[in-house]
């Protein structure tokens, strides 16, 4: 079933607009924050079990945590460079509830003491940028932004900034990079952006869904929050459904759900005649499942963890019988080799190989010993880079490989696909 | 000689105050003269830096990292289809083959009236609505051969 508790007026078009947002009980919850310890409101989200829905799943009130008490500026960024490939969420909710976002991030700014905030949009997203910069001016108007918000005395400026393409600057050390005017390429961490950001201030980058689940853990409490979810991982989750499944989209479901029950019951299932081969539980660098390990896994992060796999972004690519497996990794380690920023040599070098071996073996140019290759490249480049763009690369590969090991030797030995109808396709 | 609107110049000197560093003007003035240009050419920089009073270099360094950035020129029409797993998985890669022919051109370049480019992109986050495609600033979802070609026949540009 599904749990809308972020996604609860969607389907409101009025929502996108102040009115309509308020008129659902928009910024209600930022009038209470005004009534708390900043300090308190962190205990809460510490408490709520709020992890970062990003990606990397960190705690999010721990991470606010981190920010030093040494009078610096402080920076809140909102992260909405949505890049990793299968992934939609952001958009839907910054083109359905952008007050949402920015009440949320009122709140968090309010909570960790920041004055200026960005919101990083990715570039190719300008239609829901459009709809977020409206919604700012909008709160302005509204006094709802700038100096002295509602009558509390807190100030607080908000701002939108565009990418311009690149999925490294989705990492949220080269996000700053990038907002920052350079090319967006991570920076050695510590020190974390929470000590050293945006221009060397303290820094706190987060998801667009993450700060806009503050305002419900407020609304909820701790305990109405955690009614959602699992112990480890608490509240509800977008999930982005792609692939072979009859009704792809986002839904909202409670933190734990079953895998199978949201592409059987939320997404209709598979098409007609078709067998389950293997899903992307979350995002492309997430390792893949076998149909086998996706019965009993469910959609929280020890469950995927354990299964050796990571909820990630939420994002679930679903991969019926009619998939090739070298095919598929062939589009993905053209990706990464795309979006590889070039610093560290492991994944530069490593993503570059990684495609042009795959890339040969789906011409049919492939030897037995280039699978083994596939597997000694990738275990290289893991841990030893700057960001975890190596590894989002090297995962994958090692686990289509060694979960359709056939396909892979099937490929080699006769040229071909082992799946009817699967032909080579140039990038 | 390379030239810019008196707007677009106003635009970039507003941007150069709106950051807290001056750099972080780069990327929209970069826009801005895509917008204006279609494309930002090696003169375009060297503007850029004069009248941003910023390094030619560090204008390249974000130019070149960047790829919605086009460093040649692209048709009035830049036709971008995903082809990244959930889209290659509804025929995005397919798609782009017929978009080519259908406007007999080869990816990535301009067909003979300037009208069109078709390129193959990467994840552009539309995958539930797959196979999708962005015409300039626009997406277009949920398409087939058809109507991708009804779509990019009918935009006026």
């Amino acid at each position: 079933m599904e749990a809308k508790v972020l996604t609860e007026h969607y389907d409101k078009d009025e929502y996108r607009f102040l009115d309509g947002y308020k008129k659902h009980g928009g910024y209600q919850m930022l009038e209470q924050a005004f009534k708390m310890q900043p300090k308190d409101i962190v205990e809460q989200v510490k408490s709520a079990g709020l992890r970062g829905r990003g990606g990397a799943g960190f705690p999010t009130g721990v991470k606010w945590g981190f920010l030093p008490d040494n009078g610096e500026p402080r920076y809140l960024v909102c992260n909405a460079d949505e890049g990793e490939p299968g992934t939609f969420k952001d958009r839907l909710m910054m083109e359905r509830a952008p007050h949402q976002l920015i009440e949320g991030m009122i709140i968090s700014a309010f909570a960790t003491g920041s004055h200026k905030s960005y919101i990083y949009i990715r570039g190719e997203y300008n239609y829901p940028a459009e709809v977020v910069k409206q919604a700012i001016d909008e709160a302005y108007k509204a006094g709802l932004l700038g100096k002295n918000i509602l009558g509390s005395g807190f100030d607080h400026d908000m701002d939108i900034y565009l990418g311009a393409g690149a999925y490294i600057c989705g990492e949220e050390t080269g996000l700053l990079s990038s907002l920052e005017g350079k090319k967006g390429q991570p920076k050695l961490k510590p020190p974390f952006p929470a000590i050293k950001g945006y221009l060397g201030k303290p820094t706190i980058v987060n998801n667009v869904e993450t700060l806009a689940a503050v305002i419900y853990i407020l609304r909820d409490g701790v305990e109405g929050y955690r009614k959602f979810g699992t112990e480890k991982s608490a509240g509800t989750k977008l999930f982005s459904v792609s692939g072979n499944v009859v009704k792809p989209g986002n839904y909202e479901v409670p933190l734990g759900y079953p895998l199978m029950d949201l592409i059987n019951n939320e997404c209709g299932g598979l098409k007609p005649g078709r067998k389950l081969k293997a899903v992307i539980p979350g995002g492309s660098s997430a390792p893949v499942l076998t149909a086998q390990e996706c019965l009993d896994a469910t959609m929280d992060y020890e469950c995927l963890a354990q299964k050796g796999s990571m909820l990630g972004s939420g994002a679930v690519i679903v991969m019926d019988d009619s998939n090739c497996m070298v095919d598929s990794l062939s589009v993905l380690m053209h990706f990464y080799h795309h979006e590889s920023c070039g610093q560290c040599t492991p994944c530069r070098e490593g993503t570059g190989w990684l495609n042009k071996i795959v890339h040969s073996i789906a011409k049919g140019e492939g030897r037995l010993q280039d699978i083994d290759l596939i597997l000694k490249v990738a275990e290289n480049m893991k841990g030893r880079t700057i960001c975890a763009l190596s590894d989002a690369a090297a995962l994958p590969a090692i686990s289509f490989v060694s979960k359709f090991r056939d396909e892979f030797e099937f490929y080699v030995r006769e040229g071909r696909s082992k799946v009817k109808g699967v032909s080579y396709a140039e990038m | 000689m390379f030239k810019l609107s008196d707007s677009g110049i106003e635009f970039i000197k507003k941007e150069l105050e709106r950051y807290e560093s001056k750099l972080s003007a780069i990327i929209p003035a970069l826009y801005r003269v895509q917008k204006e240009h279609g494309w930002v050419s090696p003169d375009a920089v060297v503007f850029l830096a004069e009248i941003m009073d910023i390094p030619e270099s560090q204008i390249n360094e974000v130019l070149k990292f960047y790829t919605m950035f086009n460093q040649k020129p692209v048709g009035k029409k830049h036709v971008q289809v995903c082809c990244n797993l959930s889209c290659a998985m509804n025929g995005g890669r397919e798609l782009v083959d017929h978009l080519c022919k259908s406007f007999n051109v080869k990816p990535g370049e301009v067909s003979e009236d300037g009208q069109v480019t078709v390129t193959a992109v990467e994840c552009l986050g539309s995958c539930g609505t797959a196979p999708m495609m962005q015409v300039n600033d626009a997406y277009y979802e949920n398409l087939n051969h058809e109507s991708a070609v009804e779509i990019i026949k009918k935009l006026e540009v």
